[in-house]
């Protein structure tokens, strides 16, 4: 049997977002709501071992901390400054909460978090925080940001929410569709690096973290760009043990060994591709999904659907296009109507492509697949000059160094 | 080509930031470090002391003037300094987007005009 620790920490882990939101939903104050949360888990810590672990501990944590929540608004301080209000400050009793009977409030609390009102760069951040329960700490090494940094953001996005009233509601119609882009946004925010010389590229995350995307996806099943970007996420972080060799070396998608992808997390995705189809409405997340399946459907030695990919490339530009999408697209275009096409398509996206290192390896790989060595060897350096990682700096170090060893081949035979 | 990244940032008071927050920092410069040494693009890169440690030395009056503190008061203040030899200006923005400094200050990129290189001025351009 569990001790009365674990008991703790794992109804704290499974259900903080959850506690959270209903706690915070009273009166819009995360922080409070936060203590108070942290107040009634330190006594469960303190009594559980003594009492016995209660049989409904969520219940037993949420009745706790909404009294304290209680206290806080009834000490002469506050009562100064607020009114009474009557439901909110009689006493809880621990038998008329049922967490389960007070709702699910988490898509209340996520809507808060990617709130206009919030810094784009704390919405994602505030997610992990008070949805998933990562500390302030754990977040920060997430985004690779000081962790004094990240408390200050955190704290001040947490006091914004509390000044400017965000509501704890769902918005009516009309207003949902922009307000749910906003916290799809935040959630796939979890999951990409976004440097302005780099694509995309998925975060280092802890497990825990690749829930954020499946919770969306349960709170609004109905919703096909939630579900696309669920199935996004899972499909994405299935191939993670296969982007390194075991060497610890790059390993490019095309070039990646299939049985190491995670077949349970893209037979999950699929569940959720097919639920979203099933709503009609295509959206960016969907087709960026539908794009890592064709990938994820290529068998060990065989290209993927080259074909396919570009129709759903095409289709990605019109719906949502970026630099990145483009210069995705100008590849697939290499594969199916030769390098020269794709160099055309890579020309076409223009300056915008100028300082982003993938639009130069792509541009390296398709001039030396024409024999275009000198090109080919100028462009793997711009890409090596704006890349950091070492593992990906030695990948294309690599293809440069194996050109340049074929172009002296070439000589020697002249 | 080289560039001179200068980190600029407001200056902590003493206590302000704990002693676990700059451990954490050296450690992400410390990454840095590395990164652009692997890279092998770093000429110099020094981090500098607090600017009440400065002192200004000016003749421009005819006599030697020694004043305490900086030239200019500034609610940000020069921090430190990198050196990077790399062939254009894309990749010295690149790398100082991935400066730590950044994520609290901002780091202005600098093209070089002409350097001392053993010992003799050499017009900084385009790597040969």
């Amino acid at each position: 049997m569990r001790d009365a620790y674990d008991e703790a920490a794992a109804a704290a882990r499974d259900g903080y977002g959850r506690l959270v939101a209903v706690l915070a939903a009273a009166d819009g104050d995360l922080q409070s709501a936060e203590d108070a949360l942290a107040d009634a888990l330190e006594r469960a810590l303190r009594t559980w071992p003594r009492d016995g672990v209660p049989a409904n501990p969520a219940g037993w944590l949420l009745t706790v901390a909404r009294n304290r929540q209680r206290d806080r608004w009834r000490s002469a301080e506050l009562r100064r400054t607020a009114p009474l209000v009557v439901e909110r400050h009689a006493p809880v009793h621990l038998d008329d909460v049922d967490p389960d009977a007070v709702g699910d409030r988490r898509l209340e609390l996520l809507l808060v978090c990617a709130h206009p009102a919030i810094a784009p760069a704390a919405r994602t951040p505030l997610m992990l925080n008070v949805v998933l329960g990562f500390t302030a700490e754990q977040v920060a090494d997430v985004f690779a940001v000081p962790r004094v940094t990240m408390a200050t953001r955190l704290v001040r996005a947490k006091r914004r929410v509390k000044e400017v009233r965000v509501p704890f509601t769902t918005p009516d119609r009309s207003h949902l569709p922009d307000r749910m882009a906003d916290v799809l946004e935040a959630v796939y925010g979890a999951y990409v690096i976004e440097w302005s010389t780099a694509a995309p590229e998925p975060r280092r995350l802890p497990p825990e973290a690749l829930r954020l995307a499946e919770v969306l996806a349960h709170l609004a099943p109905d919703d096909a760009e939630a579900r696309g970007l669920a199935a996004l996420v899972l499909l994405s972080s299935a191939r993670e043990a296969a982007r390194t060799d075991d060497r610890g070396r790059f390993v490019p998608l095309a070039e990646q060994d299939p049985t190491r992808w995670d077949a349970a997390r893209v037979a999950r995705a699929h569940e959720h591709l097919r639920a979203a189809h099933a709503r009609g409405a295509l959206g960016r997340f969907q087709l960026e999904a539908a794009v890592q399946a064709v990938h994820c459907a290529r068998r060990a030695g065989e290209a993927p659907d080259w074909a396919t990919l570009r129709r759903l490339h095409e289709a990605l530009q019109r719906v949502a296009p970026t630099t990145g999408g483009a210069v995705a697209l100008a590849a697939v275009v290499g594969e199916t109507d030769g390098p020269e096409a794709g160099i055309a398509a890579l020309d076409a996206v223009g300056d915008r492509a100028a300082r982003y290192q993938p639009a130069w390896a792509v541009r390296a790989d398709l001039l030396a697949r024409l024999g275009r060595r000198d090109e080919a060897a100028a462009a793997y350096d711009k890409a090596l000059s704006l890349t950091h990682d070492p593992a990906h700096r030695d990948h294309l170090a690599a293809r440069r160094d194996t050109l340049a060893a074929s172009s002296l081949r070439h000589r020697g035979r002249d | 080509m080289r560039y001179a990244l200068l980190l600029h940032n407001p200056e902590p008071a003493p206590g302000e930031i704990p002693a676990e927050g700059l451990a954490e920092m050296e450690r992400l410069f410390a990454e840095y470090a590395d990164a652009l040494v692997h890279a092998g693009v770093l000429v110099a890169g020094e981090v500098l002391q607090f600017s009440d440690a400065t002192t200004t030395v000016t003749r421009r009056t005819g006599t030697t003037q020694v004043q305490d503190g900086p030239f200019a008061e500034t609610k940000e203040a020069l921090a430190g300094v990198f050196i990077i030899e790399v062939p254009d200006g894309d990749a010295a923005i690149a790398w100082a987007e991935k400066c730590p400094g950044a994520t609290y200050g901002s780091v202005e990129v600098r093209p070089v005009a002409t350097s001392i290189v053993d010992g003799a001025w050499t017009a900084s351009g385009p790597a040969a």
